[in-house]
This record gives structure tokens, C-alpha cells and sequence, in this order.
């Protein structure tokens, strides 16, 4: 913590990217791993997501989605108490018990999550063997497995990335005929993903898959003969897993406007050995439908000064769309976690002389912000009334995972969500 | 382990930021995990405050595990204090730093800050977001003001001839429930009784306040989930008495200005009745006749469940069918009440408990959180909310208070709004067969997505009655079915749920006419 920011040259030598980075060490404003359970359970829509956590994991889970969620969740805490404390024999007889409770109330369940949390972790209860004990007293009917979204691995989305890499193994292999296939990595809304499997379908690229899928009765199948495309920039440990299975990934900035949504559709394009005509006859259309739609907001943003809080790693690619297709000037793009490889052809298109940060002292950056006084700030939910009251306009980033943002059809849709707050402080006269 | 989809309460150590968050001048440096940080959003979404709570958080990560933590708290405690210049300092651990023991209060001490620092222990594992509030508040108290504790024995002087009395008003919290205006209605009750406020704790109060806390001459505990620890406290060391009325309902608040103007020893008359208020006159009214016996189901924190039945029955005149807390430090408090009015209390914090006792009652009104207001969405019941946990809409722009003549106004206004106008109510009951009223018509006021007709979507089969395949239900007669056609729609769901509940009770396999009559004199209404 006292280390305070130091300005390092990129350690990885393959990056093909020397973007100087601010390392900063301190308080981090942001959520854990858990959060990303708010979304993750509404995409798996037979999945169930048990934290193995305190009151503060179901309070956090509460509040991140409390207001958004009336039925009964498919997520709950079991919360570990005093007597857990005692003895781990008893922890897992009474987790066994819980998921027992849980999963007679809740048969229409297929795949349970054991997700670790910090006290769980600090308390070294071995959720990978509870997992597989489980998995034996309720298989083959429910399949259980385990992640940790705990908050001192892992932050924010990084939670789906743990989810998905606890899945990658589970994956049905490539029969033996199996032709090549494409698997896209990252939860998206289901509109996304089916404006995306048509294009890549008209490009005749396919057969198509997702992970994760809707389903956990349609889990894609993964091999050698797979080649995949990430659609959201936090999924490091996902990737591994699958390079494990032999499948390939194809490098390719994300699907963020019209830029990064054509070069995304590109890599798969050129892998699939696509004519370059076929490829603009079908991207063509859709891509100049974007363009109209942003043109309304260029208009509104364009040379307005963007200052991004660490969150949820899609900064850079928000900050290189946002730069490129609608004209922000970023100020300082602040990154939880910089995935050097991963991000390497997004980093490649950012503006020279933007001040990239990784890691965070909520207190400095918010010195830094103060000075710089952005006309617009991305931020988390923590910081945004308390910014906008010293007359600083701000985006919440929370809506940046709940609403459909990538591809064509919502590059305008996403440049909304950055004029909408600008918009409204104009309104307001009061 | 318990299973828990919602919680009433967050941890304790939330319960010590609403204190910090409320006072002036103090910092909080907790020892947590960065996806602790969540709390922050609790005050600056929530209750939409304009700046971050007082509170750093050391944000260890795993690979600090094996290092020092105990030097990364160090740090941050050294740095919030040259940041913030706080006059006073909270040091405590957050469930997962509870597990490494690093001593927060001894490593805060090693730092030798020139200011008070306060150490919390609040064990995440046993205790809930009240108690840390409670605590907290107490743990302040008894170190700011304790060197002003007079040698034991000493005797309170008596107040002096023409010196006004003076009180302390305690409990007020940051995510309070109405907490900032009960404030203003209960300050502005005691000054029209010629009281002055000494100190309002924790609400604004910085720590040299909270240090001269001993110099009222009684104190007034609006929140006895936060505030009677520190009161009795108050008591034992500087011997000022307390009050033990809640000043909620117009009954109690008269009570209340009774208790205090003994304590204060000034005449109670000039606020024991208040020109604004309505809610004793509005209840007489006849348009009032129909709220006679309406069924309520009451659940919240102890102190608001335990009033809001009180006056549900006496000031409303309500039927209490049940009435429960999720707060098991004062759940005495609500067993003696239920047993007063003849109930089972319902003592838990398992949300599924609850919902289970909301689908077996049916009431017709529902007292609750933010939480049974969900469960009466589901049920198709109307809700109103009465206590904590909050939601952005329990921060109305407006004045709202709890408390108070004016509360009382409010209560009225909010619990019967859900409810069918009596006229109104009436009329629709006389023209329903008009073209204009379809069955599902709703009152307009409820707006047009209430439909108080439509049968509740069905509620989640309690776990006892999904097990036994659940309860055979009777069929329906023709000639019956069309009696039950004629029974006013809004009461018709019911008339049906108890009609079969009946036949099913009795073996009847078949509903006729007299099966529903019969139904009717056995539940009489
Ligand atoms: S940071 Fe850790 S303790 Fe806190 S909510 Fe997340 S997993 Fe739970």
C-alpha cells in the first residue's frame, strides 16, 4: 500500500504493445468476484449459484442485485456461522445438509456452483472435494462444481471468468469426425448473441457455439478442432483452460462499436478462409446502420474529456470505441487488471499519451480526477452520487454489464449510455 | 451454516458504518477485503448522501495473506488519519480479517495517533448490522465520554432554578429508517415543551459532542436497537434516566410527552395534542368504517413491528393476525406484545419462514420491510413499509416522519392507501355488473397495474405441503360456482380459498351452495 504508483515498462516481452502503465497500490473501490453471480444466473437458466460465504457475501450479493430481482433468486449464501468456526467436519456435513435443503426445494436445478468466498478460503474449506462428493450423492441428475469469486482473488467480472473456467473441463469433447467449429466465450445478452451467430452464420462460419450456454443441458463441446473468440476482455484463466483442451484462440479486439465488432467478425472471417467481398457484402450493411445511429451522439461527445475508475476490464476497449468511433479524449483509463496478451490489439489502437492504471488508491485517483475535472467519469456505484455532488457528471459502469452493448446493432446504444448523463445535466436547470 | 437468499440485517460492521456515516469528524479504517467496498453504495445509492462514507478499507488481497497484513493495515490507519484529520478514529475487522487476527485496536495503538481511536470488536460470525450499530455507538460513548464520568457515588446535582432542562436525543443513524425526520418531528415536540436538546447522537454529532453527552439531564432513545446500550450506560455512569416510549401512533406519542415532561419536570400540556393532527379524527370518519377489522400481518425491526401493531389495533382498529421481528436482541420485547394481542410471535431472519406465514394468513394488509413488500407483491397482497432494511424509496424527498403527531398522519396515509377506499369500494361493489366494470377493473387509485382480484400467482407450496403432494381440493358445483360469481369480486379469491379450505377440512368432495354458506358463518366474513 505504501508502494504508491510506480510507472513500469510492460514485463511481457510478446506484447506488442509499450503503452507505459501506472501501477497503483491502495484502497480498491470495486466489487468481488460474487457480483458477477448477478448476471451469470440469469444466463444459465437451470444453474444454481450457492456462495459458501458470511452474511457480508449475502449482503453484498443483496445489494448488488436486490433492487433488480423480485422472484426467488437462482443464488443464495450459505452463511457460515460460529460452529462451522469450530470444526471443518461439521462445515461440510452442514453444507452437505444445505444443498440438500436446496436442492429438494429447487428440482428443477441441473448444475450447482460451489462459489468460494474469502472466509471460506481464509478457513481452507475444500469446496473442490465437496464438489465432487456432491456430485456423486446427486449425479447424474445435478452436476456440481466450484469456483471462487472471493474477493481476495478476484474482482468483479473476473468472478465469470472463474465460473467459465470451472466449466471448460466439463465440456463435452469433439466426436472423432468433428469439422472445425466456433465456440464465442462470454456471457452476452441473448439478443447479442443471436444478432452475432446470424452474421457469423451468413458469413458461413460455423457451426457456432456459446459458452456459457442457456443451458446447462447444451454445454459446447471443446477440442483441437475448435477455435474460439473471446467476447468479453476478463476471461485469462477461461482461455487457458480451453488452450488446455486444445482449442484455439483467434486474437481479435472485442465486439465494442463498429471497429471492434467488424475486426472481431474479422478474425473468425479469415480463420473460416472468407472472401473479402463475401465478408463486407455481409458486414457492410450493418456496419453503416451503426454508423448512422452514432452519428447523433458524435455530435453530442465528441472532444468531451473521459476519466475511467477501475471495474469491470472493459475499460480499454470502452475507452478505445469511444475514442475512435465517437471522439472522447480519454484522460485516464484505469483497469483493475491489465491482460497484456488479451488486450493487445485494443491497447495497439488507443490514442498515443493516454495515462493507462492498473490495480488502484481510490484516494489518489480521485486527486487525479479532481484535477483533471473530465466531463465525464465511468465509475462504480460507490463513488457516482458522491462525484456528481462536487459537479462531476458520471456513467454508473454496473449498466455496462447488465444492458446489451457489443455489436453492430448497439454501438449507438452503447454511445447512449455515455450521453444520456451529459444529456440529462443539460436539461436540468433548476 | 444457514441457508439465507435475502437478509434482513448486514453484517455488524455495516451497522458501524450508519454510526460513522452519521457522525462529524471520525473515521472508520476497517480491515477487509475489496469486495467489502460494496457497503459504500448502501449510503451514497441508497440514501443517496453526497459524499463516501467515512470509511477506509485496507483491501488485502490473498497474496498479502502469506505477508503482512498487519503493516497494510498500518498504513492505511497512518494514511486516513493524515488525509482526513479525523478527532476521532474507529479500527475494526471485517468478517474475513476476523479470520486472520491481526489486532486492529493494538496496531492502531502502536501508531500512537494524537486523537482518540475507538477498537470495535464486532465477531461477524455470531452477530448481525444492529448490534454492530448498537455497539459501536456504545464502544464510542463509553471512550469519548468516559473522562468525564464523575467518582461513583457522586450525586446528579438538581437542576437549577430557571435553567431550562436539557436532554440528549439517541439512536438516529445514517440508513435509518425516517430516521432524519422522527429527528425533526421529536426535536420540535421538546422544544414546545420548553426542553432544549443538548446533543443528538450518533446523527451530526462530532466526537466532542459525544464527550459532553453526560451533561444533559436525561435522554430521550428514539432507536432502542441502537441506542439503549449506550442509555443504560449513560444511566449507570452520569446517572441520567431515559425514556422507554417509542413516540409512534398518536397514543404513544402522548405517552411519550407524558414520560418526558416527567423527566424534564415541565407541564406535558402544550404537546400533548398538536392542531395538524389528523390521523385520530381520519380513523372516526366514516368513510373509515371499512378499514374495521382489515387483517394485517406485521414484521420489521422490534421497535417499529411492536408500535406498528399497536397502533394497527388500537388507533386503526385493525385485526393483528400476525406479527413477528428479524431482531432477536429485543425479541422479548415482541413476544410480550404478540402475546397481548394474542398471536404467535414469528421470531426469525429466514425471509422463506416469513413468506411461508404471509401465504397460511392471507391477510389483507401487510406491515413489513422492503422485503415482505416483495412477498406481498408475489401474493398479491397490499404492503406497506414500516422499518428498516431500506430501499431508495424509504428516503422520500419529502417529510415523512414515523414519529410524532405528524408520523401518525403518515402512518395513517401510508397504510391505508393500499387498501380499497371505503366508498369507493362500496360503489364498485354495487355496479360491478355495469359494462364499464370488468372483474379485474382495480380501484383507479391503486393505479392500473393493481388488480386486487386477480388470484394471487400461485405462492411457493411451503416445503411441508409440496412433500405431502398437498392439500386435495373440492370441486365445485355448478349452482355454487355461479353464488360465488355474485360475491364482490375483491373479496371473491378469498371467499373461495376458504370455502375449499373448509370442504378440505372436513372431507367435503363436492361444494355446494350450503358448503359455502357454511364457510361463510365458520369464518365470519
Ligand atoms: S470480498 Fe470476500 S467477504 Fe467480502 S463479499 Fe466478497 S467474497 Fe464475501
Amino acid at each position: 500500500m505504501s508502494a504508491g504508483a510506480a510507472v513500469a515498462a510492460p514485463p511481457d516481452a510478446e506484447s506488442c504493445s509499450q503503452v507505459p502503465v501506472l501501477r497503483e497500490r491502495g484502497q480498491r473501490e470495486v466489487f468481488c468476484g460474487l457480483t458477477s453471480i448477478v448476471w451469470l444466473h440469469r444466463k444459465i437458466q437451470d444453474a444454481f449459484f450457492l456462495v459458501v460465504g458470511s452474511r457480508t457475501c449475502a449482503h453484498l450479493l443483496q445489494s448488488a442485485a436486490g433492487v433488480m430481482i423480485f422472484a426467488e433468486p437462482r443464488f443464495a449464501t450459505a452463511i457460515i456461522d460460529e460452529r462451522d468456526l469450530a470444526g471443518l467436519a461439521d462445515a461440510n456435513a452442514e453444507l452437505d445438509r444445505v444443498v440438500g435443503r436446496l436442492l429438494a426445494r429447487r428440482p428443477e436445478i441441473k448444475l450447482l456452483f460451489l462459489v468460494g468466498s474469502c472466509p471460506s478460503e481464509v478457513i481452507k474449506l475444500d469446496l473442490k472435494r465437496a464438489a465432487t462428493r456432491l456430485s456423486q450423492s446427486f449425479g447424474p441428475n445435478v452436476r456440481v462444481l466450484n469456483y471462487s469469486g472471493s474477493g481476495i482473488e478476484t474482482t468483479f467480472t473476473q468472478g465469470e471468468d472463474a465460473c467459465l473456467a470451472s466449466l471448460v473441463p466439463s465440456l463435452p469433447p469433439e466426436p472423432a469426425d468433428a469439422g472445425r467449429s466456433l465456440l464465442v466465450v462470454g456471457a452476452l445478452a441473448e439478443i447479442v448473441e443471436d444478432q452475432l451467430g446470424r452474421l457469423l452464420g451468413q458469413l458461413g462460419i460455423g457451426p457456432v457455439r456459446f459458452l456459457p450456454p442457456r443451458s446447462a443441458a447444451s454445454l459446447p463441446q471443446a477440442g483441437p478442432r475448435t477455435s474460439y473468440l473471446l467476447a468479453q476482455p476478463f476471461l485469462g484463466d477461461t482461455a487457458r483452460a480451453l488452450d488446455e483442451r486444445g482449442a484455439q484462440r483467434l486474437d481479435a479486439p472485442f465486439p465494442l462499436g463498429v471497429e471492434g465488432t467488424t475486426r472481431w467478425l474479422q478474425a473468425a472471417a479469415t480463420a473460416w478462409g472468407i472472401s473479402t467481398a463475401r465478408f463486407d457484402a455481409v458486414t457492410a450493411p450493418a456496419a453503416e446502420r451503426a454508423q448512422r445511429a452514432m452519428a447523433r451522439y458524435r455530435a453530442l461527445l465528441a472532444g468531451k474529456r473521459i476519466f475511467f475508475f477501475p471495474d469491470s476490464q472493459l475499460e480499454i476497449p470502452l475507452a478505445r470505441f469511444l475514442a475512435r468511433e465517437i471522439g472522447l479524449v480519454p484522460v485516464e483509463v484505469g483497469t483493475p487488471y491489465l491482460h497484456r496478451q488479451h488486450l493487445a490489439a485494443e491497447l495497439a489502437m488507443l490514442p498515443a499519451g493516454t495515462t493507462i492504471s492498473e490495480g488502484q488508491h481510490v484516494e489518489r485517483q480521485l486527486d487525479r480526477c479532481r484535477a483533471a475535472r473530465p466531463d465525464i467519469v465511468v465509475c462504480g456505484l460507490g463513488l457516482a452520487n458522491p462525484l456528481e455532488a462536487e459537479g462531476i457528471t458520471t456513467k454508473w459502469s454496473i449498466e455496462l454489464l447488465f444492458t446489451p452493448i457489443q455489436g453492430y446493432e448497439q454501438a449507438a446504444d452503447l454511445a447512449e449510455l455515455f450521453a444520456r448523463p451529459l444529456d440529462r445535466r443539460m436539461r436540468l436547470v433548476a | 451454516m444457514q441457508l439465507t437468499l435475502w437478509t434482513y440485517e448486514g453484517p455488524p460492521h455495516v451497522g458501524a458504518m450508519r454510526v460513522a456515516a452519521a457522525m462529524q469528524g471520525i473515521h472508520y479504517v476497517l480491515h477487509a477485503p475489496q469486495g467489502d467496498t460494496y457497503a459504500d453504495l448502501l449510503f451514497t445509492m441508497i440514501e443517496r448522501r453526497d459524499r463516501r462514507p467515512p470509511v477506509t478499507y485496507t483491501t488485502f488481497q490473498a497474496r498479502d495473506l502469506g505477508g503482512d497484513t498487519a503493516e497494510l493495515f498500518k498504513t492505511a490507519a497512518r494514511e486516513a488519519y493524515e488525509r482526513f484529520r479525523p478527532q476521532a478514529m474507529l479500527v475494526g475487522a471485517s468478517c474475513t480479517a476476523e479470520l486472520i487476527q491481526d489486532d486492529p485496536g493494538g496496531l492502531a495503538r502502536a501508531l500512537q495517533l494524537p486523537i482518540p481511536v475507538v477498537p470495535l470488536e464486532l465477531p461477524a460470525y455470531q452477530r448481525k448490522e444492529n448490534w454492530g450499530a448498537s455497539e459501536t455507538f456504545y464502544q464510542l460513548v463509553r471512550a469519548l465520554a468516559g473522562p468525564a464520568v464523575p467518582p461513583s457515588g457522586t450525586q446528579r446535582p438538581a437542576r437549577a432554578a430557571g435553567v431550562r432542562p436539557r436532554c440528549n436525543i439517541l439512536g438516529p443513524t445514517a440508513l435509518g429508517f425516517r430516521h432524519r425526520d422522527d429527528l425533526a418531528e421529536i426535536a420540535a415536540l421538546l422544544g414546545r415543551l420548553g426542553i432544549d436538546v443538548n446533543v443528538v447522537a450518533p446523527m451530526g454529532a462530532a466526537p466532542a459532542d459525544i464527550a459532553r453527552l453526560g451533561e444533559a439531564d436525561f435522554n430521550v432513545v428514539l432507536y432502542p436497537e441502537v441506542a439503549s446500550a449506550a442509555a443504560q450506560w449513560l444511566h449507570r455512569s452520569f446517572g441520567q434516566p431515559a425514556t422507554r416510549i417509542v413516540p409512534i401512533g398518536v397514543g404513544a406519542t402522548r405517552r411519550f410527552v407524558q414520560e418526558v415532561a416527567a423527566l424534564a419536570q415541565v407541564d406535558p400540556a402544550p404537546a400533548l395534542d398538536d392542531p395538524g393532527s389528523r390521523a385520530t379524527w381520519y380513523a372516526r370518519s366514516v368513510d373509515s368504517t371499512y378499514l374495521t377489522g382489515k387483517r394485517v400481518f406485521v414484521f420489521g425491526d422490534a421497535t417499529h413491528a411492536v408500535a406498528a401493531a399497536r397502533v394497527a389495533k388500537d388507533e386503526l382498529g385493525f385485526t393483528v393476525v400476525g406479527l413477528g421481528t428479524y431482531s432477536r436482541e429485543l425479541a422479548r420485547d415482541v413476544r410480550a406484545a404478540a402475546q397481548a394481542i394474542g398471536v404467535e410471535p414469528l421470531i426469525t431472519d429466514d425471509y422463506l419462514e416469513v413468506e411461508a406465514a404471509v401465504a397460511a394468513l392471507q391477510p389483507d394488509l401487510v406491515l413489513g420491510t422492503q422485503m415482505e413488500r416483495h412477498i406481498a407483491k408475489r401474493l398479491g397482497i397490499p404492503c406497506a413499509v414500516i422499518s428498516a432494511p431500506v430501499h431508495v424509496q424509504d428516503f422520500p424527498a419529502r417529510y415523512s416522519p414515523q414519529m410524532g403527531f405528524e408520523g401518525a398522519n403518515v402512518l395513517f396515509d401510508t397504510w391505508v392507501h393500499p387498501l380499497m377506499m371505503g366508498l369507493e369500494e362500496h360503489l364498485i361493489g354495487m355496479f360491478r355488473e355495469d359494462f364499464e366494470f370488468r372483474e379485474d377493473a382495480a380501484p383507479s387509485h391503486l393505479g392500473s397495474h393493481a388488480a386486487p382480484t386477480a388470484a394471487p400467482s400461485p405462492a411457493p407450496a411451503p416445503p411441508a405441503a409440496a412433500e405431502s403432494g398437498g392439500p386435495i381440493v373440492a370441486a365445485w358445483e355448478a349452482a355454487a360456482e355461479k353464488e360465488l360469481g355474485k360475491i364482490p369480486f375483491f373479496v371473491r379469491g378469498k371467499a373461495r380459498r376458504n370455502t375449499e379450505r373448509f370442504a378440505a377440512e372436513r372431507g367435503v368432495p363436492l361444494i355446494t351452495v350450503e358448503t359455502l354458506y357454511d364457510a361463510k358463518a365458520h369464518f365470519g366474513r
